[in-house]
């Protein structure tokens, strides 16, 4: 049971509020709760405020090696913003920026034995892309109207090439949200169950006796190495996830490509 | 965690890949349910769908996703962002006072600079100009003098050449009277007295030849 690398994603309730609607049977109508993937939400989110408030409370014109950190962040993701969608898009800022630390610090919490990490859960990514192209959406069409539809029409295409263009465009449009969820729920679903598949042989093999305990070894090294690459993977996707949304904003500023 | 497993929790430890045994479980039930239990926690989901997939929890979590991203979005937004902001924004307005004040503070000395080279230069060219001048001047004076002291010595070589002269003159007068009254003298040991006058004729005749 220790050993199974699935259950690590199991979503349990630390209190529930019960259930609207449904006919009481068990898994009917809504349930409402406030569960482990809550609990992890709510820490992240609190220790991204506490953090950079608590840290930028000196407002320090030479700052201490904490503000900068907070310093970093800003201007990282300020200039990844910048970069991709302009100054423009620099509207956009606090949205992003807000998306990646929650991103960053929930795959992070994730690498922490024990804890939940709720950017395994699918809906969870979903539901962030969902924001992102909704916002992409609306402030396309409230900025440029119908022109926001010249995004599926690339300029300076010949004619004829446009009815196949078009729809290859629209089609690429519509996986955004898809790719972009998937891309994060995949990436910490694999790293995880990898993680814990590889840790699982070391404890299964060490107690097979002397032989066994030798033969750790190899799958230790691996454990160890994974780690490694699972707090590359948190920090890359998060990055990613925010350099797409600049860019997917980018588009709803700019729609003629 | 460890909670109470069912048969096919044994298959997953052993499997390679627990993902894998998962399809394979699913597809072999035999109700189309799945059985894949996975720890019957108190208030566990425990439906036996893959977890991420498991709907009855999709609520609970957009739920909260929606309160503590909502929350963060919004302390961002109005606080921690534009706290961050204003502290980098001070910093780079007070480097661009600072660069300008050392800007305005080096042309300064640059000016200071140019007025002390021209002030040394003007001083420089009038040293020049008086050392000349006194130059110029002394040598006038020196050659002044120079001329007079000359004259004067001129005439006083003059006044001795002629004193010379004359005392010479008169020396080369008395010469042949002291020869010969020598003559004389001399003759007068040899052989006798001899008058003055042939005696002088004598020299003369002598100093002639």
């Amino acid at each position: 049971m220790a050993n199974d690398p699935i259950h690590q994603f199991v979503i349990y309730d630390i209190f529930s509020f019960g259930t609207i609607g449904g006919d009481g049977t068990e898994g009917s109508g809504i349930s409402l709760a406030f569960t482990n993937s809550s609990l992890f939400m709510a820490l992240t989110t609190l220790t991204i405020c506490a953090y950079l408030i608590l840290t930028t409370r000196r407002r320090g014109l030479i700052p201490n090696r904490w503000q900068l950190t907070s310093e970093m962040a800003y201007e990282f993701v300020a200039n990844m913003v910048r970069s991709n969608a302009g100054t423009e898009g620099m509207k956009f800022f606090p949205l992003v920026f807000s998306l990646f630390m929650f991103i960053f610090i929930g795959n992070m919490f994730g690498m922490i034995p024990y804890f939940y990490t709720f950017t395994s859960q699918i809906i969870v990514t979903f539901a962030l892309a969902m924001l992102v192209m909704t916002v992409v959406v609306a402030y396309g069409f409230i900025k440029n109207g119908p022109k926001f539809l010249k995004l599926f029409v690339p300029s300076g295409v010949p004619g004829y090439i446009v009815p196949i263009v078009t729809p290859i465009e629209v089609i690429s449009f519509l996986s955004r949200p898809i790719s972009l969820s998937v891309r994060l729920f995949g990436n910490m679903l694999a790293g995880h169950i990898t993680l814990k598949v590889f840790t699982g042989f070391v404890v299964s093999l060490a107690s097979l006796g002397a032989v066994g305990i030798v033969g750790a070894v190899l799958p230790l090294l691996m454990g160890v190495a994974i780690t490694a690459l699972e707090f590359m993977v948190s920090t890359v996707q998060a990055y990613v996830f925010a350099v797409l949304t600049s860019m997917y904003l980018n588009d709803a500023i700019h729609p003629s490509h | 965690m460890i909670s109470p497993v069912q048969a096919q929790e044994t298959q997953i430890e052993e499997a390679f890949d627990p993902l894998e045994d998962h399809v394979i479980s699913l597809e072999d039930s035999p109700d189309g349910q799945t059985h894949i239990e996975i720890g019957a926690h108190g208030e566990e989901h425990v439906t036996g769908v893959f977890p991420p997939f498991d709907a009855t929890t999709y609520p609970s979590q957009l739920l909260w996703l929606v309160i503590t991203f909502a929350v963060l979005y919004f302390v961002m937004k109005r606080v921690a962002l534009p706290r961050i902001g204003v502290i980098l924004e001070e910093r780079r307005d007070r480097i661009e006072g600072d660069l300008a004040e050392a800007e305005r503070l080096r042309q300064k000395t640059d000016q200071a600079i140019a007025s002390y080279e021209a002030a040394l230069a003007e001083a420089r060219s009038n040293a020049h100009a008086i050392a000349e001048k006194a130059r110029t001047e002394n040598k006038a004076k020196l050659d002044a003098e120079r001329a007079k002291v000359e004259a004067s010595l001129a005439k006083k070589v003059a006044a001795a050449e002629e004193s010379i002269a004359a005392t010479k003159a008169e020396a080369m007068g008395h010469v042949g009277e002291i020869a010969a009254e020598t003559a004389q003298a001399v003759v007068a040991q040899l052989v006798g007295t001899v008058p003055a006058e042939s005696a002088r004729d004598a020299v003369a005749k002598v100093s002639k030849e």
